[in-house]
């Protein structure tokens, strides 16, 4: 495929933002959607600096819930992935309960979620723990699987041992799997949270993260705010995976193809 | 030096993978200290069987295997395999590749630098030592490889095609600088290959092998010493011996057929 040249990628998003919002307007202009139902954008700007204090706290507050929730996910993940990575027997004994746990949507568990680990912060960082578990157990495990059979050749014939060959050998080859997994779940975490705080964040008292502020802007019918919020969640998220993209950078660049800038 | 020692023996061994087809037949064959060996056949002559079984990887099915006076598993840390490629871990630089055996041996790390640094600098590769794998090219790749087994200073160097995906002129250097490097610290070697040129260059033995089964179907004797310089190839005994090999290649392709 044919690589377009560096200006372009600045200028395309770019441009097909502009033509976006021209068909935002035009609808809005054409089909007369009041502001209420659809606001224009520079409305959405505005309600944005109008509450961007509160947005500000509630971000926080959020980013404070999707980041514990993301650690405990990264930490508990790996731990699993290398129990059942590490063993035939554990790995047939709980992959396919983890897999229906999985297939379990989050959404029907709430109620169940708030009755054990409580409302407010305890609900929100395990609802975000959840949603963002899966996939790096998932990544984790086949990383930990895909060590080259070479790779493994060379360690029996070395008579390592079984944690020298998971130490040495398996865990370094899981690793960009691992990150994979993380990217993943950068991108869920914060979702989490906010669906956290919507469902079970309003009974925290006090100031709420941006899940509590959509149940808010909702109920005053604030729907500039309301995008406002949508804004501010997306940012959240942008922030949520450069870190892990960073992360994957740091770890990785130095050996790991995906790196490589000359082809040979 | 002594009366020539056998370092490996097969006796009546056979190899099948469960109930599959026999992939060795009654193998018969004494190795002896200082010999070099390679192993020439078509495909599926199971010259890799053969030196998987030596390495302690897979058991025969039948007979007997003796590797260093003791079982092929036993004798696993007086051995080295080299195999066809390089099979470095990419997220380790040249330097902690060759340091890898040891670290599995559980050497001191100030010792496993000394050696690893000693070794890269005999396969001419001092430079590169903090390279990553992916910077080097498939030589280099496949000369840590061999600084990396000559780490644990093997009695015994198993090799299973190390330079088949090489360009001919790397395969000639790397032929000539394993020589080399056997004049320094002196190995026994099985070197499995596809070449006909390198098994002469290389080996005062050739067993050519043939498939379905696999089996040992002739032996080859090169008498041309054990200081083997690159004009070696420009000399009509060197051609002459090719031809007698490829000739018995061909009686056993003919055969298989």
């Amino acid at each position: 495929m044919k690589k377009p040249a560096g200006w372009m990628i600045w200028l395309l998003p770019v441009a097909s933002g502009l033509c976006f919002a021209a068909l935002w307007l035009g609808i809005k202009r054409l089909g007369d959607v009041s502001d209420w139902l659809l606001p224009t954008p520079v409305q959405i700007l505005e309600a944005a600096l109008q509450e961007r204090s509160r947005l500000l706290v509630a971000a926080g507050n959020t980013a404070l819930g999707a980041l514990a929730g993301f650690l405990l996910a990264a930490t508990s993940g790996l731990l699993l992935a290398l129990l059942i990575g590490a063993s035939r027997l554990l790995r047939a004994a709980f992959y396919p309960w983890l897999l229906v746990l999985q297939m379990t949507p989050v959404i029907v568990l709430t109620p169940i979620i708030v009755l054990w680990a409580g409302p407010g912060f305890p609900g929100i960082v395990t609802i975000t723990w959840l949603i963002s578990f899966f996939p790096i157990v998932a990544n984790t495990t086949q990383g930990l699987l895909s060590a080259d059979h070479n790779h493994v050749g060379l360690f029996r014939m070395a008579n390592a041992t079984r944690w020298q060959e998971l130490r040495l050998l398996r865990l370094p080859a899981a690793m960009p799997y691992y990150l994979a997994g993380l990217r993943i779940a950068a991108t869920l975490a914060p979702i989490g949270a906010i669906f956290g705080e919507y469902m079970v964040g309003n009974a925290a008292g006090g100031s709420g993260g941006l899940g509590f502020m959509v149940y808010v802007y909702n109920t005053q019918i604030k729907i500039p705010a309301l995008f406002a919020t949508a804004l501010t969640s997306c940012l959240l998220g942008f922030i949520f995976v450069a870190a892990v993209s960073l992360l994957n950078w740091a770890v990785l660049h130095k050996w790991h193809d995906s790196f490589d800038r000359n082809d040979h | 030096m002594t009366a020539a020692q056998p370092i490996v023996e097969f006796r009546d061994v056979t190899k099948r993978y469960g109930d599959g087809p026999l992939v060795l037949d009654t193998v018969n064959l004494t190795v002896f200290r200082g010999d070099f060996i390679s192993l020439i056949g078509p495909s599926g002559c199971g010259k890799s069987t053969l030196l998987k079984l030596v390495a302690g990887l897979n058991p025969p099915s039948t007979g007997g295997l003796s590797v260093l006076g003791t079982t092929p598993k036993a004798a696993r840390d007086r051995q080295a395999f080299i195999f066809q490629d390089a099979t470095l871990l990419p997220w380790l630089t040249a330097r902690r590749n060759t340091e890898m055996l040891l670290r599995l041996r559980g050497e001191p790390e100030t010792e496993r630098r000394r050696k690893a640094a000693a070794l890269l600098d005999l396969v001419g590769l001092a430079h590169a030592a903090d390279y990553y794998p992916r910077q080097l090219s498939g030589g280099m790749k496949m000369r840590v490889s061999i600084a990396r087994a000559l780490s644990v200073a093997p009695e015994l160097l198993l090799l299973d095609e190390p330079f088949g995906a090489l360009d001919e002129m790397s395969r000639f250097r790397l032929n000539e600088e394993l020589l080399a490097l056997r004049a320094r610290t002196p190995f026994s070697a099985l070197f499995v290959t596809h070449s006909v040129a390198e098994a002469v260059f290389l080996s005062n033995r050739i067993l050519v092998m043939g498939a379905r089964p696999g089996r040992i179907a002739a032996e080859v004797t090169v008498n041309f010493g054990p200081v083997r310089t690159r004009e070696l190839r420009a000399e009509p005994a060197f051609q002459e011996k090719v031809n007698e090999v490829t000739r018995r290649l061909h009686g056993v392709e003919e055969h298989g057929a």
